[in-house]
């Protein structure tokens, strides 16, 4: 069979579960589920079968463009590219995917509508492998929309919550922000390009030609190609949740946890980052550190600081999660910056696994302590849930980046090694550190707020059912087993990369600089663990947060998520429901005011007219009518009473009446 | 070459029309009758669509016969690409809008619906000035009465507005082409092209009446007759209240087919016969498409009432038509920018057809709600109504998100190949224009917040979900959302060889 069909495949099975399985029946939840994960199985299976193949194949990337529309003489075409990069995402994004639909049948069992819930996953599963596989900006963007939708669809999956369908709406209309950059910056690519295809035999918009082209073209003093990058940039930043578009992500919590597990930690919202790997030679199209890889690794950066600090004073199991997804998100944006896809993929890889994973594992928890999320109603769960709580101590340590048998050691130890290396500055490096040391600090909050001490809430914890535990093994096991791939001293991963993907210094990795990096971060971590130890550990919890007993200002403006949402109320979205309303005044009162004033203006000219008519010309012709008898009369003494006289004189009248109206005229 | 297709095609609604006024008055007879007509219509386009060489373009099934030689007026049919397109459009909106009339098929309505279809057919398809503006005015009529169906004194205002604000418009319109004429001595559309594109028109005005600002003036009567039509803001003021007062399935012919008749004259009337002026304008003219788009679309953040939002985002939507061509006309005739002229010109082509088929979708779905609510159709009347109408949110939703430009459906394809187009030859302008794509998702995602979503609002504690026959009423339209959303190649075959050929 060949490559073509294969890949076309991987997207098409999940597409086409949606499709069929969107006119079944409510009652049909069996069918819809084994629907949905058979066709999620065999794309799982095509898509490791490729990741296999490009692991030892010679020979390139694999390229394959088909005709999508012809307009005038020109031919769109769209098409699906094997290359390092998509084989190794598409192998981790459908097989997470995988687990976490086979979880989904679990948490999901009492839903009313989980025949609908199987569509949307398929729904989104074949949206995503459709970014991952793309081979055209435009059908990376076709994709990226299904899968916005697919996300909004299942954040507001319990329609019902006011709260759930306000975060749907969110994170679709917050997305779209970035993705109006991002199709600015498409048509502006089209434009450069002439293309949209990455690779087309040379003359694709990511080959030599075309960025020479655009590296050189300059517009009010940047290249071309760094505007088009900052613009696609911008769809990136709204995806994975980057400041100051990073307000969605911690809202769309509301959505079922497989679906934060699935969309929300592990594939979609690192899709962003994936989406600047994949066109990270328009980045680096005038070399690199450019202008806008310094903006990608500022942005990363800071997001990175600014979710951890957040994180430490939410009190929402998954809020705590998606705040940490936010700063890891910021963490792989931070190696792009600094020029090294490598790592970024790295960190996204062990990402997606070690959080999926906690997402999980919290929705463990939350099933266990029957829909309680706030983790101050939780506590000493670890020998109610053992199985939950190793799982999720992995994840957490994978997470926190402790040293060598989990695979976040390595892949932030990466991220943090590009970031020290970079030249144009240290201090990305440094808040990257701090950031790193928050995180250590978080979970082992999270960690000890759950699972030690003792149970605080008010219900009967239970382990969950199996077919909730066992993706939460296989993940586990992906969490540490990864690592063996990310070393530095077989970083096979990354060198599956750069291997095929030329232009990437990676042998800087196995550097001395390495170990340094590797002991400072292993002492941040030891000292967030520590010190969360320290603060979290040696007494039972209450109600109030010790940093909040501390310092209750600070905990509050942190807990309170810095107050952005509140500054966005107050500004942008007053601004634009504002312009709106004055829209519509103007509408109502001035344009339809100017029509109705025109259309009074016609009625008082045509009441003006009939009262000339009738009072003036009618009355003067009357008048005239009545003199003329009075005269007629008068000298009708003199002629003999003639009727022809009468109408002779009459007319006689009219003729210079109208004589004279015509003089006046003329 | 003489036929008489196109003539037999435009007459085949009017015999209906004639017929059902016949029929005893008996309601499933009428409708039957009714749909009958337009379904035979629908046949005979599709027929001529696949007659059609599209590999040739241009224009075909020609009928030119002398009419009114005295002045030489003739009787001159045919269709192109962009004919055939609204051909469809017409026969397929039609059918739509009757059986979405359910209950109300009277003899009055339905034999008026057969007499407009009958108008917009001709207006498609005629050559001639004359018998253009005939049709064009023509319509106005059965609009008219149709508007004013509900009989409320709101209603008749609306009619009223609507009738005389496009009635002046076309006197402007009118106004313009008789000078055309006294220059030229002519009323043929085709020949008057031919004449603009050899740069002759514009001296002939101007040598006829000595002034040489003639042009502008008759360019700006056009203009204003079509501007309402379409409509351009500021002139569009009668539309909301006519969308609005008018019932669901009228609205669906409104702005599926009527306001389709000002964006058709635009691009068979005012850009192959002043070519040179739309470039010169193009400032003034991309303003009126951006204000168009812009304050369309916060007009319908600013409504409450899923009408208005409706209307005013057609408004928004036909923007980007104007958006389209105004950007080709400013593009001049280099040929560097033929492969985006081309590109602009198929997007406002698919757009005309995707407006047409997706807001008359909306409309539907709206009628469906306000059988259920009585009337009532405020954005915040309802809430949670997914609970209970899974099928109405979901195929409801459909629409609203193809009304959106969501990928996969069909109104992204259009709005992309104008963005593609209109970026490459004015950027300023096309990205200007992108703030409209982002406040239509705010309302429409609003839309669906307020209306399907949340907890449900117990007044509606009865809501019926749509019935057999009101799913089939809307299944075709969804699936040619689908259709031309995945494989829009459909469409542009039909019309890609007539836009090379309209292009200046």
């Amino acid at each position: 069979m060949n490559t073509f069909l294969l890949l076309a495949l991987v997207p098409l099975l999940p597409f086409l579960a949606a499709g069929i399985t969107a006119l079944l029946k409510r009652e049909q939840r069996g069918l819809s589920a084994t629907l949905v994960i058979g066709a999620q199985t065999v794309a799982c299976a095509i898509s490791l079968f490729l990741f296999a193949g490009a692991i030892t194949a010679k020979s390139g990337a694999i390229v394959h463009n088909f005709p999508w529309l012809t307009f005038g003489n020109d031919t769109l075409r769209l098409g699906l590219l094997l290359d390092p990069l998509s084989a190794g995402m598409g192998a981790m994004v459908s097989f997470v995917t995988l687990l976490i639909f086979i979880y989904s049948v679990g948490y999901m069992k009492e839903d009313r509508n989980f025949t609908r819930f199987f569509t949307f996953l398929s729904l989104f599963s074949g949206a995503m492998l459709g970014v991952v596989y793309s081979n055209s900006l435009l059908l990376t963007f076709i994709c990226w929309e299904l899968v916005g939708l697919a996300s909004y669809l299942l954040i507001g999956f319990w329609f019902h919550k006011p709260s759930a369908a306000a975060a749907a709406k969110k994170a679709f209309i917050t997305t779209r922000v970035g993705d109006m950059g991002f199709l600015i910056g498409m048509f502006w690519l089209y434009k450069a390009a002439g293309t949209l295809l990455f690779y087309d035999n040379g003359a694709g918009c990511l080959e030599q030609a075309a960025l020479a082209t655009m590296a050189k073209t300059m517009v009010g003093g940047l290249a071309v190609s760094n505007i088009i990058a900052l613009l696609i940039f911008c769809g990136a930043a709204g995806k994975s949740g980057q400041f100051p578009l990073h307000v969605w992500l911690p809202d769309a919590m509301e959505g079922p946890t497989p679906v934060s597990a699935l969309i929300h930690a592990a594939t979609m919202v690192a899709a962003g980052v994936y989406l600047v790997a994949r066109v990270f030679p328009i980045f680096t199209a005038t070399g690199a550190p450019s202008v806008s890889l310094t903006v990608v690794a500022c942005i990363g950066a800071f997001t990175a600081l600014f979710a951890a600090l957040i994180a430490v004073a939410q009190t929402d199991i998954k809020r705590i999660l998606a705040y940490s997804t936010v700063s890891q998100l910021g963490f792989m944006m931070l190696a792009l910056g600094v020029g090294s896809v490598g790592a970024a993929m790295l960190h996204l890889i062990a990402h997606a696994f070690f959080k999926a994973l906690l997402f999980m594992g919290a929705g463990s928890v939350i099933h266990g302590v029957h829909e309680e999320q706030d983790i101050r109603a939780m506590g000493g769960l670890w020998n109610k849930m053992p199985l939950t709580f190793a799982t999720y101590a992995i994840g957490m340590l994978a997470l926190a980046g402790f040293p060598l048998a989990f695979s976040g050691f390595w892949s932030k130890d990466a991220v943090l090694h590009a970031a020290n290396l970079w030249p144009v500055s240290q201090l990305p490096f440094k808040m990257a550190a701090a950031a790193a040391f928050l995180t250590a600090f978080y979970m082992t909050r999270q960690m000890f707020y759950v699972f030690f001490g003792s149970y605080r809430g008010h219900t009967h914890p239970h382990e969950s059912p199996v077919v909730m535990t066992l993706p939460l093994v296989i993940l586990a096991a992906a969490a540490v087993l990864f690592s063996l791939v990310a070393t530095p001293a077989w970083p096979w991963f990354e060198d599956f990369l750069a291997g095929h993907n030329a232009g990437f210094e990676l042998a800087a990795l196995r550097e001395p600089g390495f170990l340094h990096v590797a002991l400072t971060s292993t002492a941040i971590v030891f000292s967030g663990l520590l010190l969360g130890w320290f603060i979290y550990g040696r007494r039972p919890l209450s109600g109030v947060d010790p940093i909040e007993a501390a310092s209750a200002s600070a905990y509050n403006t942190l807990a309170n998520r810095c107050y952005i949402d509140e500054l966005y109320d107050a500004t942008i979205i007053r601004l634009v429901a504002l312009t709106g309303e004055i829209s519509a005044w103007i509408d109502r009162t001035i344009l339809q005011g100017a029509v109705n004033a025109t259309a009074g203006f016609s009625f008082l000219i045509s009441y003006l007219s009939d009262g000339i008519d009738r009072f003036l010309i009618n009355f003067g012709f009357d008048h005239s009518c009545n003199a003329l008898r009075e005269y007629g009369s008068g000298i009708a003494g003199c002629e003999g009473g003639r009727v022809q006289g009468y109408l002779r004189v009459l007319g006689v009248g009219m003729v210079v009446l109208l004589a004279f109206l015509g003089w006046l005229l003329v | 070459m003489s036929n008489f297709y196109l003539t037999l095609l435009t007459f085949i609604p009017l015999a209906g029309a004639l017929l059902v006024a016949l029929l005893p008055d008996k309601r499933a007879l009428i409708r039957a009758g009714g749909l009958g007509f337009a379904f035979a219509t629908l046949a005979a386009t599709v027929a001529l669509a696949l007659q059609y060489d599209r590999a040739a373009g241009g224009l075909q099934f020609i009928e030119q016969r002398d009419w009114i030689p005295a002045l030489h007026i003739q009787y001159f049919l045919g269709a192109d690409g962009l004919s055939l397109l609204l051909l469809l459009l017409t026969c397929i909106v039609t059918p739509f809008a009757l059986l979405a009339l359910g209950e109300r098929s009277t003899k009055f309505n339905v034999t008026l619906i057969l007499l407009l279809q009958t108008t917009l057919l001709g207006t498609f398809t005629a050559l001639n000035f004359i018998h253009w503006f005939l049709y064009y005015e023509l319509s106005l009529v059965p609009a008219f009465f149709l508007i004013r169906m509900g009989g409320s004194a709101k209603a008749t205002a609306a009619a009223t507005q609507m009738f005389i604000y496009t009635l002046l418009g076309g006197f402007a319109m009118l106004l313009g082409f008789l000078a055309i004429h006294q220059a030229t001595g002519t009323f043929n559309l085709i020949d008057l092209a031919k004449l603009a594109h050899e740069n002759k028109l514009g001296h002939a005005l101007s040598a006829a009446f000595h002034w040489k600002w003639i042009s502008l003036l008759v360019f700006g009567g056009i203009f204003l007759g079509l501007a309402v039509k379409v409509p351009v803001v500021p002139f569009h003021t009668w539309l909301p209240d006519a969308y609005t007062e008018a019932p669901a399935p009228v609205s669906m012919l409104l702005t599926g087919l009527l306001s389709k008749m000002g964006v058709y004259g635009l691009l068979r009337l005012l850009l192959p016969l002043f070519p040179g002026l739309m470039f010169h304008l193009q400032k003034p003219l991309l303003a009126f498409a951006l204000v168009t788009i812009i304050f369309g679309a916060f007009a319908a953040l600013g409504q409450r009432d899923l009408k208005r939002i409706v209307a005013y985002s057609s408004i928004n939507h036909l923007g980007y038509c104007l958006l389209g061509i105004f950007a080709i006309a400013a593009a001049g005739h280099a040929s560097v920018t033929l492969g985006d002229r081309a590109a602009a010109m198929n997007g406002v082509l698919l757009q005309i057809f995707n407006h047409g088929l997706t807001a008359a979708a909306i409309f539907c779905f709206i009628g469906f709600i306000e059988t259920r609510s009585g009337g009532l159709r405020g954005l915040n009347d309802f809430g949670g109504l997914r609970t209970l109408a899974p099928v109405l949110t979901g195929l409801m939703g459909i629409s609203l998100f193809s009304s959106l430009g969501l990928p996969g459906l069909n109104g992204f394809v259009g709005e992309f190949l104008i963005f593609k187009g209109s970026f490459a030859l004015t950027p300023g302008a096309a990205a200007l224009a992108a703030i409209g794509l982002f406040i239509t998702a705010l309302f429409l995602l609003t839309m669906i917040q307020r209306v399907f979503t949340g907890p449900l609002n117990p007044r509606w504690a009865s809501f019926p979900d749509l019935s057999l026959a009101e799913r089939a009423t809307v299944a075709p339209a969804i699936a040619l959302m689908f259709a031309v959303g995945i494989c829009p190649q459909l469409l542009i075959t039909l019309f890609n060889q007539t836009v090379l050929n309209l292009l200046p």
